[in-house]
């Protein structure tokens, strides 16, 4: 009887053991931002939402610590051989989530698939013109030109596997413009410290952690012990800040500025700015525009008008009353984090209502004029909030812009069509140079990777073009420095954008959540520890 | 003499004294009135017009009530986050919301008494098909029926003509959620009228059935129709304010109450609770003035209740 007993015991202990290791084992995490990603393909939409996901998944040749320092990824080490040529050293024993093995013809693929002409992220591999296979686990990558931060793009192009992209079908980049359907829009393979094991769009993303990930042993690598993401997009701000107090999610990358306050009083808050510039940027090419009751001349291609509208915004009560403090005002389009940003240049045309108008009046628009301001919901931060303050501001000056604010699945593809006449866009810089934002937004659209890929409005000045090939090719960092104050003192002067603010990022999270506050804007699960 | 004699008549009817006699009724149609007349005349008795973005200043946003420390006595229920006066907002929001109601219901009417009608009148076949129709469709809740219509206009519709088209958009589909109702009633009356001497007299000197049906059947049928029209028309506007709650009504360039709610929801956590508060009591008001006088009209038109 009491054997009998004893014995129960044990096997109940024994239950409640085997129970509780593998409670601590299990370490679910749940986390939450506004908006989905609007494919999967890593080469085709480099935009935040999706590198987000992607990032979990696929990994670069060369990765990012903590500090967004470069630490070896995929390659062990780099260097520049010849002036033109970069050899990478691939690391060995990586295994894709299908099991097929990482190689030299893997990066190959990947390098030459990220520029083809669907890809969205030329703006890395732009300078390149040829992957070269040396052997199995060695890369040789030949630029046109000298660059000499090329692996600091290279940081930003995940690797794909050649077997599994030929088989399914996916040896170029999905054409997001045209909302193509690809098997890579809904399926992965990577080599990263997770698989995607469910998928669907809008409603929930599911993610398994790799046990035979390489860098699970490296402790500077990871620093986590998430076994399963559940990604749940919540567009509703009261409902996803619901759903963190309530513990039905652990994260919310995008709490809404005006619940920190609140939030912090009982869960964990990570504040810091983010390296992303907001500003307005608008069609300076066609001689009539799209979406404007002027016809037969483009207001925005004269500059009275450029300064006009500048002039209307009053940058202080959106950073006061739309951002709740959380933005920093600026009068250039990237922060003092990238290599290149001077304070000098970094001033705004004051808050000017008159001027405004007698700029207007200057140019023939006394009584101003109708333009539709095309705007994202879900995208950047209070994005239309800041939109319908700026549509305010600007009927004071007479100047009639309608609004049409749309979730960034729709608006993405629309500007990208160059199918707008005035729109707000968000940039980062995750190269942390300043070439990076000159060449994609300002430099003219003339078919080389990577210029202009994001320049929308087709601003083209050739003075501007020359500097910023002038950035590309030199070496010497004195004169290449010179050569970007010269460049921000032009965006300045002529205003080919209209900046807003460098935004701040406050993460939130459950006090059980610890992670690593990431000035891009990433999550990295690897970084997370859950208690 | 005429018209002094209908109202006199009025005056003395039992409707009326049932009227007189109920404070709960006497101040539900108040308040209805008040309503009705804010909406109506909107821009003289707002303090600003929010919509008028040149009057907007961004730094009077997320006022408090005036009688609150940090309020102004400019804004009386405070200000929302760009700088629009909450009580103006919430009179013009109620005007969209009134508008809505009011069309939707009417279309309803419309589409209901005609085809209550004419399946009551006609009978047979045409009848066993409208019928069926209203029963299948009543199996669905009506709110249900109302989002499936506006999310199919909103797939079939050109983007760009959305935000023009919104607001018919949902008046239609209300609409369309609540005919059935109205259907029923008049073909169960219809069943009713149709076989007194008064139609049979009209039937046999050879009238018209379209003209049977207009002039004679009906104005019979209209009592318990003005019933369900008062009642159907708390729902419709509830209906609304859940569309656009929901983010698939009018569009936030012309908000309704539901609209305002829905905007203001995003402050909640953050103790500017002002901004939904104040439509959300308006919008509760309104519906409980709506259906009370319903109610009393269905029990005051009703002789067996009395």
């Amino acid at each position: 009887m009491s054997l009998k007993r004893a014995y129960r015991a044990a096997l109940l202990a024994g239950a409640m053991a085997i129970g509780l290791v593998a409670a601590a084992e299990a370490k679910p995490f749940r986390f939450s931002v506004s908006g989905d990603a609007n494919t999967l393909d890593p080469h085709s939409q480099n935009a935040g939402q999706v590198t987000l996901i992607l990032r979990q998944i696929y990994e670069p040749l060369i990765l990012r610590g903590k500090k967004l320092e470069m630490i070896p990824g995929l390659a062990t080490s780099w260097q520049s051989v010849e002036p033109n040529r970069w050899r990478f050293q691939l690391r060995r024993g990586v295994k894709f989530h299908d099991g097929s093995d990482f190689n030299a013809d893997d990066v190959v693929f990947s390098i030459k698939r990220a520029l083809l002409p669907t890809s969205n992220y030329s703006i890395y591999v732009d300078t390149v013109a040829d992957a070269v296979r040396v052997d199995d686990h060695t890369v040789d990558i030949v630029t046109r030109i000298p660059d000499p931060i090329l692996p600091d793009k290279l940081s930003s192009v995940f690797m794909m596997d050649k077997e599994w992209s030929e088989k399914n079908n996916a040896l170029r980049p999905q054409n997001t413009r045209e909302r193509e359907e690809m098997f890579t829009v809904r399926n992965t393979n990577g080599t990263g410290p997770y698989r995607l094991t469910s998928r669907e769009s809008d409603v929930r993303t599911e993610l398994a952690r790799v046990d035979s990930w390489w860098g699970w042993e490296n402790k500077g690598l990871n620093d986590g012990n998430v076994t399963q993401i559940t990604f749940r997009p919540v567009g509703s701000d009261a409902t996803r800040v619901a759903a963190l107090l309530s513990g039905e999610v652990d994260f919310v990358l995008d709490p809404p500025l005006q619940d920190v306050a609140r939030l912090k009083q009982s869960l964990r808050v990570l504040e810091g700015p983010e390296v992303r510039t907001i500003f307005f940027a608008m069609d300076m090419h066609r001689d009539e525009l799209l979406y404007s009751d002027v016809k037969g001349k483009n207001p925005l291609k004269d500059i009275r008008v450029r300064k006009a509208l500048y002039h209307a915004i009053d940058s202080n009560a959106i950073h006061t009353r739309v951002m709740r403090g959380q933005s920093i005002p600026t009068g250039t389009f990237f922060p003092p984090q990238v290599n290149g940003y001077i304070k000098s240049e970094d001033v705004r045309l004051a808050y000017d209502v008159e001027r405004a108008k007698k700029l207007l009046a200057e140019a023939g628009y006394p009584n101003g004029f109708e333009i539709t301001l095309d705007c994202p919901n879900n995208r950047y931060i209070n994005d239309e909030q800041i939109c319908q303050a700026v549509v305010a501001m600007w009927t004071r000056i007479g100047v009639r812009a309608k609004l049409n604010a749309m979730p960034l699945a729709t608006f993405f593809p629309k500007i990208q069509k160059d199918d707008s006449s005035l729109y707000l866009l968000g940039w980062g810089v995750p190269t942390y140079d300043a070439l990076y934002s000159f060449q994609s937004l300002l430099q003219s659209r003339d078919g080389q990777p990577g210029n202009g890929i994001w320049n929308y409005g087709r601003y083209s000045y050739a003075e501007m073009d020359r500097l910023i090939n002038i950035m590309k090719t030199e070496l010497d960092s004195a004169k290449r420095t010179a050569a970007i104050n010269a460049a921000l003192k032009i965006y300045r002067e002529d205003v080919p954008h209209i900046p807003l603010h460098h935004q701040m990022i406050p993460w939130a999270m459950r006090q059980t959540v610890n992670t690593v506050h990431m000035a891009n804007n990433q999550l990295e699960v690897k970084w997370v520890k859950v208690d | 003499m005429a018209s002094r004699s209908a109202l006199g008549r009025l005056l003395d009817s039992d409707v009326f004294h049932s009227f007189r006699g109920n404070p709960v009724v006497v101040v539900s149609a108040a308040i209805t009135a008040i309503f009705v007349l804010a909406a109506v005349f909107a821009p003289f008795v707002t303090p600003y017009n929010p919509y008028d973005l040149a009057g907007l200043d961004l730094n009077d946003a997320f006022t408090p009530p005036a009688w609150t420390a940090e309020g102004s006595a400019r804004f009386l229920l405070g200000t929302d986050d760009q700088g629009r006066d909450v009580l103006s907002t919430i009179v013009f929001g109620a005007r969209v919301s009134l508008l809505v109601g009011f069309c939707a219901v009417l279309f309803a009417m419309t589409v209901g008494i005609t085809l209550g009608l004419v399946s009551g009148y006609v009978g047979g076949a045409v009848e066993s098909v409208i019928m069926r129709v209203a029963d299948v469709q009543l199996t669905f809740p009506a709110i249900l029926i109302a989002l499936l219509i506006d999310g199919l206009a909103r797939t079939a519709l050109p983007r760009d003509l959305h935000s023009e088209i919104a607001l018919y958009v949902v008046i239609f589909a209300i609409g369309i959620a609540n005919w059935p109702q109205f259907a029923r009633t008049v073909r169960g009356s219809t069943l009713v009228e149709k076989n007194k001497e008064y139609v049979q007299a009209a039937r046999v000197i050879g009238l018209h059935p379209g003209l049977i049906m207009m002039r004679h059947v009906l104005p019979n049928v209209l009592g318990p129709v003005l019933v369900i029209a008062t009642l159907s028309l708390g729902f419709a506007i509830l209906a609304e304010a859940t569309l656009s709650f929901l983010g698939v009504g009018v569009p936030p360039t012309r908000p309704s109450l539901g609209t305002l709610i829905r905007v203001g929801n995003d402050f909640l956590f953050s103790g500017e609770w002002w901004m939904t508060i104040f439509p959300g009591a308006a919008l509760i008001i309104l519906v409980l003035a709506v259906n009370l006088l319903g109610d009393w009209l269905r029990d005051a038109l009703n002789p067996k209740l009395r």
